[in-house]
């Protein structure tokens, strides 16, 4: 795959894979993702069959029960749309690690055609869509939190405040530390609960102390682990997925 | 395959170990001097790193730099064997050690046979990896730290907690305290007080060593240079001014050419302090030559493998060995920069020494590591040699777990029945889509059931709740609508 990562032109249709956490915990953000996308006049399609990208088992060193994870995923996918995913930690997986997981299988080739295809929801609505928002919300002081594997691994640091941006009544706040991990780490939460937990603990106070009312993510590990740490300590600071806070403040 | 013994400890030193990772986590993160210690440290080093390469292309220099360690690494035996010939014929005395222990012997051999009874060292992890200090001192043989944050972390009895400034976890007071109780200076906040006393304590101590003992920084094949880079001085002093100088590196620190140390240096120093150059950059060549004034009378080499060769049968872990040892991973690391160094328990703390420590000391003892990492990726994104931490844990764990290639010592410690059978579960409903539909509809609908706390999560967090309704059952519904032209 190249490093340049060529964006195609906005597409008659995408398949949508909407994630475990988003199916299981928060299935409105998927929902409202797979609105803005229609709204653009894309179909969406929805393979009925997707479960997980079988990350949870790769990073615990599962190896080959990510893999059979991952190859029934590959078969969602059969004609060449997009595939957009509402998560840059599922997206991340599925761009970088499936080629690396099926390399030297037989499952090589589709697996690395499946992984440039994958694009994650902001980087879509940014780079494909080229996306316009009327703000229809009321003023609000929002904090962006960037999941590390959009960040670092798909290398999208820009595309969610740059969504943002776009609602002319949001002042988008400054975090001290933006960049630095919340502490979920997927089973790292589980495994080292501390050491998640004073990160977390961080995380809240810093978006706090930036005067943030709400802080938006896309990545429903990271809306799980704030949006946790600020309901447990009582803090009135609301945490809402990417895509549902788009979509409600310009429906 | 040689893993090190880790029996020989220092008498009275504080010591960590990997095996508690967790307790020792714990006491770290319920003290607030720590935190406020590193915190503060690395808050102070990362702005440092990214003014310090300013306007530089630093993507082209990272990638310059991995590929001199990559072409370094591919040619590595031919390379240590020009090595050896040039610095042998510079004059220099090369010695192989397979393990800590025989380096320790060969090192106290030589000391021995200049009647040795007080060695000063410059900073070198190496030595600490194999506690060369301990080693020397069964010998009677009183080795003295003489880089600043070394001294300090030896006369508090204590190991290093970063790779490069082995005192960060202490504080001015903290330093103050120790001087003052153990050297018997005035009680201050003055730095430069402090480390003019530091400094004249260590003078005398040069001048009556018999043998200084450094590390290596990059060892040039070509020429049989040895590079030491260093700010305080204390390397030129301990390899210039006793009679016998011993330099002891790890295999990997070897380059091919004199023009592949300026790149190196350019991102060693930023990478690590955030400087364009250090005070002192030292080329060592040769011992002193006749007419010469000054200098020592020999110069050796011990090139110590302790492990290193056998991540260098792996085309994965190799890349481990490209590291030029700037601390930059743990500068940046969430989970190092809250529990310190020394919660590792490991002479290689932070990210780089969770992928290399395995190597060294073995799975079973190391076997949290790979796990105390959120795979964040900050680590990775700041390596100046760009090795693929991130990558080198999830296949660390993979070997823990039992279901790498098995060619790395303790692998599949971690592997128990019951977490197999997990991952063996989930991947079976995953791939069984029916059943996953099934399944996660009814957790919904069971969501008045969940419990309220979920172990360790809920003592931070309040435990997610299933939505009742699944993202498959809202689509359906979407699509039934836009059919029916309902849609809200």
């Amino acid at each position: 795959m190249t490093p340049v990562k060529l964006y195609p032109p906005k597409p008659e249709k995408v398949y949508f894979f909407g994630t475990c956490l988003v199916d299981l915990l928060y299935p409105e953000a998927g929902l409202d993702a797979i609105r803005l996308l229609e709204r653009e006049g894309i179909e969406v399609l929805f393979p009925e069959d997707q479960t997980c990208c079988g990350q949870p088992a790769y990073t615990s060193g599962y190896q080959q029960e990510a893999r059979a994870v991952a190859a029934a995923q590959l078969d969602l996918f059969p004609e060449p749309w997009p595939i957009v995913v509402p998560s840059g930690s599922c997206g991340g997986m599925m761009r970088t690690h499936y080629p690396q997981l099926f390399a030297g299988s037989d499952l090589e080739e589709r697996a690395n055609e499946v992984a440039g295809r994958i694009h994650e929801l902001t980087e879509f609505l940014v780079h494909v869509c080229h996306l316009k928002l009327e703000d229809r919300g009321a003023p609000e002081k929002v904090a962006m939190h960037t999941s590390c594997s959009a960040r670092r691994e798909m290398g999208l640091a820009e595309t969610g405040p740059a969504l943002l941006a776009q609602l002319g009544k949001v002042e988008l706040v400054e975090q001290a530390r933006g960049a630095e991990c919340c502490g979920f780490g997927g089973t790292f939460a589980v495994r080292h609960p501390e050491v998640s937990a004073a990160m977390v603990e961080d995380k809240t106070a810093a978006i706090e102390e930036a005067g943030a009312q709400r802080f938006v993510t896309s990545d429903c590990g990271c809306l799980m682990n704030i949006g946790g740490r600020f309901a447990h300590q009582k803090t009135p600071v609301e945490g809402e997925h990417i895509a549902s806070y788009l979509w409600r403040r310009t429906s | 395959m040689s893993v090190q013994s880790h029996d020989v400890q220092p008498q009275g030193v504080q010591t960590y170990s990997p095996r508690e990772f967790h307790r020792q986590a714990h006491d770290a993160l319920g003290n607030p001097q720590i935190r406020a210690n590193f915190r503060k440290a690395m808050d102070g080093l990362m702005t440092k790193r990214r003014d310090s390469f300013g306007d530089w292309d630093l993507e082209t220099l990272r990638e310059l730099g991995a590929n001199i360690r990559l072409r370094a690494l591919a040619k590595l035996p031919d390379l240590l064997e020009q090595l050896e010939a040039n610095c042998e014929a510079n004059g220099i005395r090369v010695h192989w050690a397979e393990d800590g222990d025989q380096a320790c012997r060969i090192i106290r051999e030589i000391c021995e046979s200049h009647d040795a009874s007080s060695v000063v060292k410059g900073k070198s992890m190496v030595t600490e990896e194999m506690h060369l200090n301990a080693h020397l001192e069964e010998a009677g043989i009183e080795a003295l730290e003489s880089d600043l944050g070394e001294y300090l972390v030896q006369l508090n009895e204590q190991t290093p907690s970063h790779i490069i400034m082995p005192a960060i976890h202490l504080n001015t007071d903290e330093i103050s305290e120790i001087l003052h109780d153990k050297t018997g200076t005035e009680r201050t906040r003055d730095v430069d007080y402090m480390t003019a006393a530091a400094r004249s304590q260590l003078r005398e101590r040069f001048m009556a060593a018999d043998v200084g003992i450094s590390g290596v920084n990059f060892a040039v094949a070509e020429t049989g240079t040895l590079c030491l880079v260093e700010n305080e001085g204390n390397g030129r002093m301990t390899t210039t001014v006793p009679p016998v100088h011993i330099a002891v590196t790890g295999i990997e620190k070897v380059v091919e050419q004199l023009r592949d140390v300026p790149p190196l240096y350019a991102l060693l120093t930023r990478s690590a302090t955030g400087q364009h150059v250090t005070t002192y950059f030292n080329m060592i060549s040769s011992p002193r030559k006749d007419g010469e004034h000054d200098g020592p009378k020999e110069v050796h080499l011990v090139l110590v493998d302790s492990g290193r060769s056998s991540i260098y049968q792996d085309d994965e872990l190799l890349d481990t060995l490209r590291c030029i040892r700037c601390g930059a991973c743990m500068n940046h690391c969430p989970v190092y920069t809250r529990v310190g160094g020394h919660t590792y328990g490991t002479t290689y703390p932070g990210p780089i020494g969770s992928i290399l420590s395995p190597h060294l000391m073995g799975l079973d003892e190391t076997k949290d590591l790979p796990t105390a990492s959120s795979l964040c990726g900050a680590c990775g994104e700041v390596c100046p040699v760009k090795i693929p931490i991130p990558d080198l844990l999830v296949r660390l764990r993979r070997e823990s777990v039992g279901e790498g290639r098995g060619n790395v010592p303790g692998a599949g410690v971690k592997r128990t029945r019951k977490e197999a059978a997990a991952w063996k579960g989930f991947q079976w409903l995953a791939t069984h889509p029916a059943v996953w539909r099934a399944g996660t509809a009814v957790a919904g609908k069971l969501k008045a059931l969940m419990p309220a706390k979920l172990g360790s999560w809920t003592d931070y967090r309040t435990a997610p709740r299933p939505a009742g309704t699944t993202l498959h059952a809202l689509v359906k519904r979407h699509q039934a609508n836009k059919t029916h032209g309902e849609e809200r």
